[in-house]
């Protein structure tokens, strides 16, 4: 018998049984994770239906159903299985206080879905449910009741997000271009005064075009009034569920739904909608609603400047290490060395990034290059640039370790071959050498994308922000500005789902944007995949 | 025949100044009207005296010969008597080794190639190499037999052009590979990739062909067809062929030069070494009593 034993334990069939076991543990854990973002982020888009209850001392509750518990602790011999509650997103934040509610099922009287209910997606204070009791413009009456307000409604939403878009152009485009342009005429008029030269003709010339600009910009200041006059020119009446009334202007209104009333092409449609509304918008009410584009932007954005800071230096330094040094006891302990920075939190790497980048470096920068910005710091701060430099260096070693890799792996008669053929060291590295290590340098630069566009601690000591002004790239020359602060999904997952006042309803959003993050990390992980894949069939082509 | 070996010799016993030997020898053969061929006959590299050592480990004892031009010269002997450690100091492919140290002189055409005026990519393009393991670049064919010229500059298509059918020919690639030069060389098969990489060599022009074991990783078909390109090899260009295989150095070589621990033990004419050879372990090796 312990000889069947022994024979079985070295056969080798216990262990692939391991192997397996953890190939499958660690499949099903990432495959797990994945799914849970994606059952709770794709689910945030659907227009969910809304539930009518009356409860049994006849008040009434009108909501989006999120979900159903058994209540802790609730078992008794009458319940053997514990009683359970329903948990119903009831928005009008303004006139329940909060957004979610508890019902017990057994309080509940009836329940339905009537279709003459509407969501309305707001400007502040979130989603109000209820009906219509009137449409008015300023004191006349255009509408009355639920049927006829909604259909008076539509268009008047309609022209009110217009008018919300013209406002934005006017804002963002027309009058950020005015002040960037007052910007620029101050700097070079401070720029004179620092030289010295207050009486120079070219001062008095800048002051009257900043004249000019100001009243410019006093006239579309006077235009933006009058727009958003128009937005409070019509007002709705809204009733909830149990009578209460509230007054809103149009202009308040995002979109309309009835969602009960939708069929089901409409709410795919509209899923979609929601969708790119979501990966195309800017955030509203503190991030936890709208959309989050500019921290999609800001995330790309980051972690291409940081492979194009990374590459070359982790390339070159390990061509020096493999190439040029000569192997002995001192590449050895810097080898070392650059194993074990990977290894350095990365919070250690930002309040370098902090302390080197932004005040060393930047600092010196402005007192170089922008002393009219003084004592705004311009590279002086947290910025793009930083928090890519600082991500780089944090990256900088997996970029090495691998193109040593690919170094160590190119054949030694390649380097002989291209030797005896005339050429130089310089010149066989770079025609013979480089190309072949190409899928080890690349393969770096997948895992340094992994791994910077995951990195939060860092960029909140080097430049990212709750919500940025403006995107790092835009239309006013030089384009792209590095000096600029600038969102991030992971950042944004933080500050939403835990620096958040209403953390209930911004739950959703913390999902979505961490779904989002996770298909940027797969969608620059692919290219860069892509990218090698194509070098390889390029230099490594096999056997025929 | 014999008049060569003498000429050799005298080689040997020759100081290490630049030496009027051949005009002598070629006005001393034109007189016995012999053929064109032995009129050629000059000394192309001369080794005299030379030490070389791997840090503390020496490989050379005190070697001298003299490699004539439009031959092919074999070094054989067992595994580690440093043929091939020689054959790498006629390239100076031996300067990458850490620790690497030589003594004595070696000569091209008269010219010490360690002296420190020379130019040692300069010195590769004149003496080309062909390795024992088959190492064409992962690129298309013709990338791999333009890269040499490439190098020196040559950047005209048509001249490049010219050179890779030219050196496929001399190869004898050229028709196997003719319709797919842009096709990776590692698609070739491993015969066809050591002549790729003959052709290689062939590309720059050299004057020596280095050859370390050329064909210890091949088939016997894609042998014979290098050892039968061999021959129209020596028309052009002097060959050093490093071979484990005593057959191979019986049948392609002028002369052989048996090496044993890392001195040279005899050095004639192949004939000579194969049927008559005047020192015992060279006999012993080439009838297979010893190595």
């Amino acid at each position: 018998m312990p000889d069947r034993i022994k024979k079985f334990l070295d056969s080798g069939a216990l262990f692939i049984w391991f192997c397996g076991t953890a190939v499958a543990a660690s499949l099903l854990m990432v495959g797990g994770v994945l799914l849970l973002i994606m059952i709770n982020g794709l689910g945030f888009f659907w227009p969910h239906a809304l539930v009518e209850m009356t409860l049994t001392d006849g008040t009434r509750v009108l909501g989006e159903l999120k979900g159903e518990e058994v209540i802790p602790y609730s078992q008794t011999p009458e319940f053997p299985e514990g009683r359970t509650r329903v948990r119903l997103k009831v928005g009008n934040r303004d006139l329940y206080g909060l957004d979610f509610r508890w019902v017990d099922t057994d309080r509940i009287a009836t329940a339905d879905s009537p279709n003459d209910v509407a969501a309305f997606e707001r400007r502040e204070w979130g989603n109000f449910y209820g009906r219509i009791r009137e449409v008015a413009r300023g004191d006349d009456v255009v509408a009355t009741g639920n049927q006829e307000g909604w259909k008076a409604l539509q268009p008047l939403i309609e022209r009110a997000n217009d008018l919300h878009d013209e406002i934005e152009h006017l804002q963002r485009d027309v009058i950020g271009d005015i002040n960037f342009e007052i910007e620029g005429t101050r700097l070079r008029i401070r720029e004179l005064e620092l030289r010295g030269q207050r009486e120079a003709p070219e001062v008095s010339e800048l002051q009257a075009a900043t004249k000019q600009l100001e009243t410019q910009y006093r006239k579309h200041v006077a235009t933006l009034r009058a727009l958003s006059r128009q937005l409070d020119e019509y007002s709705v009446v809204l009733v909830e569920t149990n009578g209460s009334e509230k007054r809103l202007a149009v202009g308040q209104i995002v979109k309309a739904l009835r969602p009960n009333d939708m069929g089901l092409i409409e709410k795919i449609l509209r899923y979609f909608v929601n969708f790119w509304s979501v990966l195309s918008e800017e955030p509203r009410e503190a991030n936890t609603e709208g959309g989050i584009f500019p921290a999609i932007f800001g995330t790309v954005m980051m972690v291409l400047i940081m492979s194009v800071a990374v590459v070359p230096f982790g390339v070159l330094a390990a061509f020096y290490l493999r190439e040029y040094a000569r192997q002995g006891l001192i590449v050895r302990v810097i080898r070392i060395a650059v194993n074990n920075l990977a290894g350095v939190p990365s919070i250690v790497f930002g309040v370098f990034g902090l302390g080197f980048f932004v005040y060393a470096v930047g600092g010196t920068i402005d007192t170089l290059f922008y002393p009219e910005a003084l004592p705004t710091p311009t590279f002086g701060t947290g910025g793009i640039l930083w928090a890519s430099f600082t991500l780089a260096l944090l990256t900088v070693p997996v970029v090495i370790v691998s193109t040593e890799e690919g170094l160590s792996a190119v054949p030694q008669e390649y380097r002989e071959g291209s030797l005896a053929l005339g050429a130089t060291k310089f010149e066989s590295m770079l025609r013979v050498i480089l190309p072949c290590a190409l899928p080890g340098i690349l393969t770096g630069l997948i895992l340094a994308v992994a791994r910077a566009t995951g990195e939060v601690a860092p960029l909140m000591l080097t430049g990212v922000v709750k919500l940025a002004p403006a995107l790092p790239l835009d239309h006013h020359f030089p384009f792209l500005h590095f000096e600029r602060k600038f969102m991030h999904l992971g950042f944004h997952i933080f500050d939403v789902g835990f620096q958040s006042p209403n953390v209930e309803a911004a739950k959703p959003m913390v999902y979505v944007t961490t779904l989002i993050l996770v298909m940027v990390v797969i969608g620059l992980n692919l290219s860069a995949v892509a990218l090698r894949n194509y070098m390889q069939k390029k230099f490594k082509a096999s056997a025929v | 025949m014999s008049s060569r070996i003498d000429v050799l010799s005298e080689y040997h016993q020759a100081d290490t100044q630049v030496r009027p030997y051949a005009t002598k020898m070629q006005t001393a053969e034109t007189t016995m009207a012999s053929t064109q061929r032995s009129q050629d006959i000059k000394p192309k590299i001369t080794v005299e005296n030379t030490d070389f050592f791997y840090g503390e480990k020496q490989a050379l004892f005190k070697v001298a010969l003299t490699v004539p031009a439009y031959h092919v010269t074999a070094f054989i002997g067992p595994s580690g008597c440093g043929k091939s450690t020689l054959l790498r100091c006629f390239n100076r492919l031996n300067d990458l080794v850490e620790g690497a140290r030589i003594t004595g002189q070696i000569c091209l055409d008269g010219k010490d190639i360690y002296a420190p005026s020379v130019d040692v990519t300069d010195l590769r393009t004149k003496v080309g190499m062909v390795f024992q393991k088959v190492n064409p670049f992962p690129k298309s064919i013709y990338q791999n037999v333009v890269y040499g010229p490439q190098l020196q500059g040559v950047r005209r298509r048509s001249v490049l052009d010219g050179i890779v059918e030219e050196s496929l020919q001399g190869a004898g690639l050229w028709e196997e590979v003719k319709d797919r030069l842009h096709q990776s060389a590692l698609g070739l098969s491993g015969g066809q990739q050591q002549r790729l990489c003959i052709a290689r060599a062939l590309a720059v022009n050299p004057e020596v062909l280095l050859m370390d074991e050329p064909c210890s990783a091949l088939d016997p078909i894609s042998t014979a067809k290098i050892e039968e390109l061999l021959h129209s090899l020596k028309e052009q260009l002097t060959v050093v062929i490093v071979t484990h295989n005593m057959q191979q150095a019986a049948r392609i070589s002028d002369l052989t030069g048996f090496f044993l621990m890392g001195e040279l033990i005899e050095y004639a004419e192949t004939k000579t070494i194969f049927t008559n050879p005047s020192d015992r372990r060279t006999e012993d090796y080439v009838t297979g009593r010893f190595g």
